[in-house]
């Protein structure tokens, strides 16, 4: 491994120093059956600079660097490391070349410690244990983060996850960094915490690509934007104008940049972004619960928290947010109340009712939904129609069944009916889920859910991976209900997305409640601290 | 990656053939592999110095064209199609049962036991109903156990349904040697014999027994419980998406147990159709190991169970006349094995060509092939 | 009724003892070799399959060689020969494992019982093998001569017992292999190929069941029948997931189960006489309870059963 120590003894190429063309990626091209991802798309990442991929879900910025990572393979165009004409097609090859990736989803295998993860793909017959360990402690010390070489991966907290995915990406001395949506999983402390490990290899003179959907984090982090939409590359900032221009400047022209002068959409974004300072004005609400949990305990799948003694009132139309890092109990808590997990202890009441032993179907038809985060993994069949879909959690049900036999008049015109009030865009009601796009697939979801006169709604990560347009649509959507009196309980990783919807909002951290905070001026802040354990006075 | 997602819902949208492209690519697709599977066997027969020419010759004189060869074979696919529809309902909701043989065979000797005693007590058509009824319940109570290691446990159900034939075998030995043993018999032991006039009425007009329309009637209602109504779709939705089957409210413990239990049901029947229809007792170490042999024709057929019948018809045939080619070419009667065995790579390979093309369905639904995923325990 | 103590003679433990190892070894060499391939995320549903080639191949070549040692050399052979469909079927191609295990299983059922008929007419039986002695051990009453006189091939498979733990443990293909089979696009990730690494599992579970095959026909019986296996690589899956990826509890299992498969013979040498049709059930009955028992707890990998095919989810 000769390039190994290259990273480190690069050394500080300063601001003074030209700074050179780590990689270039010339015209790349990349279209899959029925989709251009990418189209003619030239970027370049220069040593010692941060250069942020800024666009919206499905603007192509994944397959981008996919291709750069050598998971997928372009069209056509020309990428050059160093200077030279490179062709990466594997993995393997791009690491050679001295690109490391962390990816959006992690690639940590959870069973393994720390070192075998950093082990893992080396060469060699026997497995080189010491020489791992002092590798590991160059790294940490690189970067200033500490970890445990022995700690099973999937024990850490995600933002050590991050850090390890980070050191991995760096072991074989690699010169170019990408960072796909780092931030997506990370609490405001963490993403500080991430800043600080980015201004510390720029020092080392790596390049970094920065990927993100946020405009704000662009502008933050980035010596250098790039804006990619349906595939192109519609604009870049220089760090000459990003360090002149105020932030609201940049936004704005960002916005202008990726979205036309089309005004709809710059109001929507403009709310979406606003949305960081401001918060919903306080509501009267009336003091009977809706739905109350008692010390609810449940156990978790397998390497997976579970949830511990959650108690939690909340009223009639409440919108009740649970904020936590990804993987702190939200989906276990969502499907408690739903009644797709078993209590261990506590007790869960509707409407002063017990339900803790009701099942699934039970619930549902007290008015008790659940519109869960995972839309094809679980909240669809995709190989079923869309009106099929839409009857799903009533099968056997009149008036669509009688006798147990399919009345197709029935499901039809409740189908068309549900269609037309949630705006599904789909070529008929007969249409095969699956060839929907997310968005109208949530669509699908919530005109189920929201169907038969629901009184308490779980929304697990309601706007996840949702276009501008459709983001607001849901949320409006959630508001409405609210003030009909349905009840809310949203669960959102994204913070923004909290304090613009809730009137409260709980806390989880490792599946347990760290706190339940009013959706006042600061609210952001201290939920920010609830979610790493902190305590919060009063 | 949502940009993955989208751009394999769009691949969707672009793979939709014309009707008639679809039904052209479903016959490809469904017939490709038996053929391919004939050529590569008449390889085979080829290397072991046998005329496959003259091999696939005696198979259509045995099974279609020799005296009772037509009706031998119609009269053997009357448990194959009970089997296959057994097969769909299990499939459907995603659900391996490869424990047929086990099922089969007990049940075919508790009916071979108990009849010939329950028919001099009972007027012929109440014992033959009663027989075929028990029979039926036989088999599902031999599913009980893989059903409910599934069920409650998530144990794979592959390895205990097969598992589970290797008792079943051996328990239905017992009972041949011991409650049911008929010692007038000869020396090999056996159960005592069902006189042909007491067994399940022949069509008018020919040797073929009443069973095949049972067999016919079952599939028909099979077919219709699968499209129509909703035990049907509830089935089809743990097949799909065993999540989304929870998500849904199903109760899926007891939908597991009930398909397993259906299941083992029609192959009680099958069983009956062939002890009541053909055979009228059970001999030791007697097994005709359908099960397999069965199950890649229901793949073929793509869990339809209409389209199932002309391609049991055609293994049918390969059984009744590949026992008279295999006699003539000195062989043992396990070429089937090796044809069907080749069916099922083919099919492989040509759903694979198929995927990679983009059109059409695959040959199994989609939490079919996650059904590794579960894990015992959760 | 028997006293305990008639039953429980030297003639007896000796029989039991010997007899399951006989039996207990061709299932500890197929159940090795599945702990490797299911490891490394492939279900091999053709074990049985690939047991069976070994033995009809691996008892032609030492039949026809004159040579012992060749027929095991030709048994591994065979049982590689199979896994080279399921290397390309499954995982260079990504289909359906259990279909193909099928397809191999039906396929190597047939293909072995027509050669048998073809070919094997004057139904051909090999002499006694050769046994290893070890001096001294094999002097200790009851277990001496039971399990210190053996053919090589034993003492071989209790060597690659301790290669595969010291695989799994200590070598970057061991944990090439668990990477593979617990999350595939993690260890595509770091560079190294997932079709390689599943590929060589699955080779490595061939050769072994091809050599446990062959021991069976070789040793076992001296000769060659058609199903002759009769379900052993079904048992060997099984004792693989409960295993759950440690070689010496399949070490363990499989013992267990080739003694309780000997009980008859052993019994007969007590002069007790049980039904033939109990004792051939009681391994798989036996299973059955352990999974009714302990069945929450088999092991599986994550990925196991799922083609990888990269940048799919």
């Amino acid at each position: 491994m000769s390039e190994s120590a290259a990273s480190t003894s690069t050394g500080n190429a300063g601001e003074a120093a030209a700074k050179r063309p780590a990689v270039q990626l010339l015209g790349i091209t990349k279209a899959f059956p029925g989709v251009v991802a990418n189209s003619d798309v030239t970027l370049v990442a220069l040593e010692g600079e941060v250069h942020c991929l800024l666009g919206e879900n499905g603007a192509g910025k994944s397959t981008l660097m996919n291709i750069l990572s050598g998971m997928l393979e372009p069209d056509s165009g020309d990428i050059l490391v160093g200077g030279a004409p490179v062709e990466i097609d594997s993995p393997r090859k791009a690491l050679q070349l001295g690109i490391g990736m962390v990816y959006q989803h992690s690639t940590l295998i959870p069973t393994l410690t720390v070192l075998e993860n950093l082990m893992l793909g080396a060469t060699g017959l026997v497995l080189d244990v010491r020489g791992a360990r002092a590798r590991l402690a160059e790294l940490a010390g690189m970067l200033g983060v500490q970890v445990d070489p022995d700690a099973v991966t999937g024990t850490l907290a995600l933002g050590q996850q991050q850090q390890l995915e980070i050191i991995k990406a760096l072991w074989r001395g690699s010169k170019v960094l990408i960072l796909d949506e780092p931030t997506s999983m990370l609490t405001p402390q963490g993403v500080a915490e991430l800043a600080a490990v980015l201004v510390r290899l720029k020092a080392h003179g790596l390049a970094v690509i920065f990927i993100t959907h946020k405009l704000h984090e662009a502008v933050e982090m980035g010596d250098r934007v790039s804006i990619l939409k349906q595939g192109r590359l519609v604009g870049t900032i220089e760090p000459g104008e990003l360090r002149a221009a105020s932030p609201e400047e940049l936004q704005a022209r960002i916005v202008r940049i990726m979205f036309g002068e089309a005004t709809q959409e710059i109001a929507d974004v403009a709310e979406l972004e606003r949305s960081v300072e401001g918060h919903r004005p306080r509501r009267e609400l009336p003091s009977e619960l809706a739905i109350e949990l008692l010390h609810v305990s449940a156990a978790g799948d397998r390497g997976q928290v579970g949830i511990h003694d959650i108690s939690l009132p909340v009223r009639h139309g409440e919108i009740m947010g649970i904020a936590g890092v990804d993987g702190n109990g939200q989906r276990e808590l969502a499907e408690a109340v739903a009644g797709q997990r078993p209590l261990a202890a506590g007790e869960i009441r509707l409407d002063g009712r017990t339900i803790s032993t009701l099942s699934v179907a039970r619930r549902e038809r007290l008015g008790l939904r659940y519109v869960t985060d995972d839309r094809l993994g679980e909240g669809t069949v995709s190989r079923l129609s869309v009106a099929l879909n839409l009857v799903l959690k009533r099968i056997g049900e009149a008036p669509f069944w009688r006798r147990g036999v399919i009345q197709k008049g029935a499901i039809d015109a409740q189908a068309s009916e549900l269609v037309a009030r949630f705006d599904v865009r789909t070529p008929s009601t007969e249409t095969r889920l699956g060839t929907l796009s997310g968005g109208n697939i949530q669509k699908v979801l919530l005109a189920r859910e929201l169907s038969f006169e629901p009184r308490v709604v779980v929304y697990n990560k309601p706007t996840y991976g949702l276009d501008v347009r459709t983001t607001r649509a849901v949320r409006a959507r959630i508001r409405e209900q609210a003030e009909r009196g349905v009840t809310a309980l949203v669960i959102s990783t994204d913070l923004e997305e909290l304090v613009d919807l809730c009137d409260r909002i709980a806390v989880l951290s490792r599946g347990r409640l760290a706190g339940i905070v009013a959706n006042e001026p600061g609210a952001a802040r201290r939920v920010g601290e609830l979610m790493v354990g902190r305590t919060v006075e009063g | 990656m949502s940009d993955t997602a989208a751009t394999e819902s769009a691949e969707l949208a672009a793979a939709r053939p014309g009707r008639l492209g679809a039904l052209a690519d479903t016959l490809v697709r469904s017939v490709g592999p038996v053929v391919l599977a004939l050529v590569a066997g008449a390889v085979i027969l080829a290397a072991l110095g046998r005329n496959p020419g003259t091999f696939y010759g005696d198979i259509v004189e045995g099974g279609l064209t020799r005296g009772n060869g037509l009706q031998e074979s119609i009269i053997r696919a009357a448990p194959l199609l009970l089997i296959a529809a057994g097969l769909i309902v299990v499939f459907r909701a995603n659900i391996w049962n490869l424990g047929i043989d086990g099922q089969f065979l007990l049940a075919g000797v508790i009916v071979a036991g108990v009849a010939s005693p329950l028919d001099d007590a009972l007027p012929n058509g109440l014992a033959l109903v009663l027989l075929w009824l028990l029979a039926g319940a036989v088999g599902a109570v031999w599913t009980l156990v893989p059903a409910f290691l599934r069920a409650y446990y998530g144990v794979n159900e592959i390895i205990t349904t097969l598992m589970m034939t290797f008792i079943g075998i051996n328990v239905a030995n017992l009972f041949i040697k011991g409650p049911f043993r008929d010692f007038e018999s000869t020396n090999v032991p056996q159960t005592s014999v069902l006189p042909v006039e007491r067994r399940l009425p022949d069509l008018p007009g020919t040797r073929i027994h009443a069973g095949i329309v049972v067999a016919l009637v079952a599939l028909v209602v099979v077919h219709y419980v699968m499209t129509r109504t909703s035990f049907g779709l509830r089935l089809n939705v743990l097949g799909a998406n065993p999540r989304a089957a929870v998500h849904f409210g199903l109760s899926v413990k007891r939908l597991i147990m009930v398909s397993f239990a259906v299941s083992g049901m029609l192959i009680g029947f099958a069983a009956a159709a062939e002890i009541l229809g053909v055979w009228g007792y059970v001999r030791a170490d007697w097994d005709p190991a359908f099960g397999l042999i069965v199950v890649p024709l229901v793949f073929l057929a793509r869990l339809n169970a209409i389209a199932v019948i002309p391609f049991v018809a055609l293994l049918a045939v390969l059984s009744i006349g590949g026992d008279l080619a295999a006699r003539r070419a000195e062989l043992p009667n396990d070429f089937l094995l090796v044809l069907v065995g080749l069916i099922l790579l083919f099919m492989a390979i040509t759903e694979y060509l198929g995927r990679k093309r983009e059109l059409g369905q695959s040959y199994l639904t989609e939490g079919l092939r996650q059904s590794l995923r579960r894990r015992a325990g959760r | 009724m028997i006293a305990v103590g008639d039953v429980f003679t030297e003639g007896f433990l000796t029989a039991l003892v010997a007899g399951g190892l006989l039996a207990g070894i061709p299932l500890l060499l197929a159940a090795l070799g599945e702990t490797i391939s299911e490891r490394a995320g492939v279900l091999n549903i053709g074990l049985e399959g690939m047991m069976l080639m070994g033995a009809y191949v691996g008892f032609s070549g030492a039949l026809y060689s004159g040579y012992t040692w060749v027929g095991f050399g030709a048994g591994a052979g065979a049982g590689i020969f199979v896994a080279l469909f399921m290397v390309g079927l499954c995982v260079r191609l990504g289909l359906d494992q259990i279909v193909v295990g099928i397809a191999l299983t039906l396929g190597a059922e047939g293909l072995t019982s027509l050669l048998h008929g073809a070919v094997l007419t004057e139904r051909p039986r090999l002499g006694a093998v050769e046994l290893v002695t070890i001096p001294g051990l094999s002097e200790i009453p009851v277990l001496g001569r039971s399990v210190f006189s053996q053919h090589l091939v034993v003492y071989l498979t209790i060597g690659g017992v301790i290669a595969v733990w010291w695989l799994f443990r200590s070598t970057t293909f061991g944990l090439s292999l668990k990477a593979a089979g617990d999350k595939p696009a993690a260890l595509d990730a770091a560079g190294v190929s997932v079709y390689r690494t599943r590929g060589y599992a699955v080779l490595a579970t061939g050769s072994l069941a091809g050599l446990g095959g062959a021991y069976l026909a070789i040793v076992g019986a001296g000769t060659f029948e058609p199903f002759m296996t009769n379900g052993a690589g079904f048992i060997a899956i099984i004792l693989a997931m409960l295993a759950r990826g440690r070689p010496f509890w399949v070490v363990a299992g499989s013992l267990l189960i080739g003694m309780s498969l000997q009980l008859q013979t052993a019994l007969q040498v007590a002069r007790i006489d049980i039904p033939i049709d109990v004792v051939n059930m009681l391994p798989f009955l036996a299973v059955i309870v352990v999974l009714l028992l302990f069945g929450r707890r088999a092991y599986l990998p994550a990925a196991l059963g799922l083609p990888y095919v990269r940048g799919a989810r």
